[in-house]
C-alpha cells in the first residue's frame, strides 16, 4: 500500500527538480532502498570479506619484499622494478617478432595447449582404466601393482624416454602431461567405482539395466565426486610438469621462457612469468572444481 | 489355496574358504494373490536373505522361487524391492529416481507422455508429487521411503517385497507410512512379502504371519493366519480380542520358544 505513495511523492520531487543542477533524484532514492539494492549491498559485503583479506595480506607481502630487495647489491629486484622492466610484455602480451621472441600470451597459449592435450588424453584413459580395476577384481590385481610402481616415477624421469620414442619435443611434452595426470584419475576412479554401494547395484539389478546404462546411468554419477578428485589432482599435477618439460624441450611455452629469461639474467621477466603460472594454475584448478560442482549437482566432495 | 509366488524347499549355504553356514533350511511357502505376508524373526535369522533369494539378488544353494509356476532366478521388476535404507539414487531427483524403472520397464508399451503420466501418478498414490523435483538429500526419510515405494510401484509388480521399510524411521513417522501402505494395499491389491522385525507391524498390516526360529539353519517355525477384517483402524484394533492374541501369539514364539540367542 506504500508504493504509491512513495512513486507519487518521487514525482512530485522530480517534477520542479527537472533542472540539470539539481541531485534531487538522488535524494529520493535514499529515504527507502528498492529491494534490489538492499540485495547487491549484501552481495558486495560478501565479497568484500573474501577478497580484502587476501588483499591486505598481499599489500603487506609486496611493501616486504620491496623493503627487503631495495637495497643496491640485492640479488632480486623489488616489485617496483619487476614492474618497471616488465611493462612492455605485461601491456603487450601479443607480439610475435618470429621464432621464440613471442608475446606472453602466445608462450602461455602453446604451454595450455600441450596440457589440454595431455589432459584430456589422460582423463580419457584414467576414468576408462579406473573403471575396469574398480569394477574387475582380475583387473585389480593385474593392474594395480603396476600402477604403484609406475606413478612413483617423476614426471621428468619420462621426458628422455618419450624423446627417443616420439623424437619430436611436441609430443613428447604431452606424453609428459599424460603420465604425470593419468595416476590420480586411475586411482580415484577406481576407489569411486568400488566404493559404489551395493544397494545401488541392486537398485541396477531390479530394474533391469542393462550394462551401458548401469555404467552411465549408475557407475559414472556414483563415482563422479571420486572421479573429480582425480581430475583436480591431475590437472594441478599437468600444470606443474608443464613447466620443467618445456624448460627442457624448448621452443614457444611458458616454461622455457623462464628459462630463457635466466639465461639472460632477466629476472623480472621469471617473477612475472611465475606470477602468471601461478594465475593459470590456480584458474585451471577451480575450472575443473566448478566443473564437478555442475556435473555432479553439489554431491562432490570439495 | 492357488499359489501365486511359490518358494520351494530352499536351502541357503555361505561358504567363506573352508568355514561353510547354513543360512536358510527347507523354506517352502506359498501366497496367494493379493495376500500381505510378513516374515517375521530375531535379527540374524536369515529373513533378509530369504528376499534376496526371493527378489533373485541372491541366489538359493537349493530349491527354487516359483512366480505363477514360472522358476525366477534373477533379478527383475515383476519383484520390485523397497529397500531398507531407500536406496535412491542422490543426484536424480525424486522424479528421476521412479522414472529410472518406469523408462526401463514400459519403454516399448508406454509413449513418453504416458510415462510421465505414470511416474506422477504413483507419485500422487504416495503423496509425494509435491516434491518431485527435490533430490533425496531434501527429503525427510520417511518421504524418502515413500519414494521408494512409488518407485516399486510404479514398476507393476507382480509382487512386491519390502525388505523391513519402516525400520529406520521414527515410530510417528512409521505408523503413518504403514496407514499408507494398507491404503494402497487396500486399493490396488498388490501381493506383498514384508520383512519385519516389529510383531505390531507385522499383525497390523498381514493377512499371514511367517515366524522364522533362530539361525543357523532358520526354519520356518510357526505360520499364523490374522484373521481381522479389513480395512484395519489402528486405534480399534488396539482393544480388538482378535488383534491382542495374534499379537499374543507372535510374542510367545519370539520371545519364549525361539529367544534371540547371542551367538557364544
Amino acid at each position: 500500500m506504500t508504493m504509491p505513495a512513495i512513486k507519487a511523492e518521487a514525482t512530485a520531487v522530480a517534477i520542479p527538480t527537472a533542472s540539470p543542477t539539481s541531485a534531487a533524484p538522488v535524494v529520493t532514492m535514499t529515504p527507502r532502498p528498492a529491494p534490489r539494492a538492499e540485495k547487491y549491498v549484501k552481495m558486495g559485503k560478501e565479497i568484500a570479506v573474501r577478497v580484502v583479506p587476501p588483499l591486505i595480506v598481499l599489500a603487506l607481502l609486496m611493501l616486504f619484499w620491496e623493503l627487503v630487495c631495495r637495497r643496491t647489491g640485492s640479488t632480486l629486484p623489488p616489485p617496483s622494478r619487476v614492474f618497471k622492466d616488465t611493462k612492455e610484455l605485461i601491456f603487450d602480451p601479443f607480439f610475435d617478432n618470429g621464432g621464440i621472441d613471442k608475446g606472453l600470451f602466445w608462450h602461455l597459449s602453446a604451454s595450455l595447449q600441450r596440457v589440454a592435450y595431455g589432459y584430456s588424453i589422460a582423463a580419457i584413459v584414467g576414468i576408462a582404466l579406473g573403471t575396469l580395476v574398480g569394477q574387475s577384481v582380475w583387473a585389480m590385481r593385474g593392474l594395480d601393482p603396476l600402477f604403484q610402481v609406475l606413478r612413483t616415477i617423476p614426471p621428468l624421469a619420462w621426458l628422455p624416454l618419450s624423446l627417443a620414442a616420439f623424437r619430436d619435443g611436441q609430443p613428447s611434452a604431452i606424453f609428459v602431461i599424460f603420465i604425470t595426470s593419468v595416476w590420480p584419475i586411475i586411482i580415484n576412479t577406481a576407489v569411486g567405482i568400488r566404493n559404489i554401494p551395493q544397494d545401488y547395484r541392486n537398485v541396477a539389478a531390479v530394474v533391469q539395466l542393462n550394462p551401458l546404462e548401469f555404467f552411465s546411468k549408475i557407475m559414472i554419477p556414483a563415482a563422479a565426486p571420486y572421479i573429480f578428485t582425480g581430475l583436480r589432482i591431475g590437472i594441478g599435477l599437468s600444470w606443474l610438469a608443464i613447466v620443467a618439460a618445456e624448460m627442457l624441450i624448448g621452443g614457444v611455452g611458458i616454461g622455457f621462457f623462464i628459462w630463457d629469461a635466466w639465461n639472460s639474467s632477466h629476472i623480472s621477466e621469471i617473477i612475472l612469468a611465475l606470477f602468471y603460472v601461478g594465475i593459470i594454475g590456480f584458474v585451471l584448478d577451480r575450472l575443473i572444481a566448478g566443473l564437478a560442482k555442475v556435473v555432479t549437482r553439489g554431491t562432490a566432495l570439495n | 489355496m492357488h499359489a501365486y509366488l511359490k518358494l520351494d524347499h530352499i536351502d541357503k549355504t555361505f561358504t567363506r574358504g573352508n568355514a561353510t553356514t547354513e543360512v536358510l533350511k527347507d523354506i517352502s511357502l506359498t501366497i496367494a494373490k493379493g495376500e500381505y505376508v510378513s516374515i517375521i524373526g530375531h535379527s540374524g535369522c536369515g529373513k533378509s536373505t530369504l528376499l534376496n533369494i526371493v527378489a533373485g539378488l541372491t541366489g538359493a544353494t537349493n530349491g527354487g522361487v516359483l512366480l505363477e509356476n514360472r522358476e525366477v532366478n534373477s533379478p527383475g521388476p515383476d519383484r520390485a524391492v523397497v529397500f531398507q535404507n531407500h536406496s535412491l539414487l542422490p543426484w536424480l531427483t525424486v522424479y528421476e529416481n521412479v522414472k529410472l524403472g518406469v523408462d526401463k520397464v514400459f519403454s516399448s508399451t508406454k509413449s513418453r507422455a504416458e510415462r510421465d503420466a505414470w511416474v506422477m501418478h504413483n507419485l500422487n498414490l504416495v503423496q509425494m508429487a509435491h516434491a518431485k523435483d527435490k533430490r533425496p538429500s531434501e527429503i525427510s526419510g520417511g518421504m524418502k521411503q515413500r519414494v521408494g515405494i512409488a518407485r516399486a510401484l510404479a514398476m507393476e509388480p507382480k509382487v512386491l517385497l519390502l525388505d523391513e521399510p519402516f525400520g529406520a524411521l521414527d515410530a510417528l513417522t512409521r505408523a503413518h507410512l504403514q496407514d499408507s501402505v494398507m491404503a494402497l494395499h487396500q486399493k490396488l491389491g498388490n501381493t506383498i512379502l514384508m520383512i519385519t522385525h516389529d510383531v505390531d507391524e507385522a499383525v497390523l498390516l498381514s493377512d499371514r504371519i511367517v515366524m522364522m526360529t533362530n539361525g543357523p539353519s532358520a526354519r520356518i517355525g510357526e505360520v499364523l493366519e490374522v484373521p481381522l477384517a479389513r480395512p484395519r483402524k489402528r486405534l480399534e484394533l488396539a482393544t480388538n480380542p482378535g488383534y491382542l492374541k495374534c499379537r499374543q501369539r507372535v510374542l510367545e514364539f519370539l520371545y519364549e520358544r525361539h529367544r534371540f540367542v547371542e551367538a557364544a
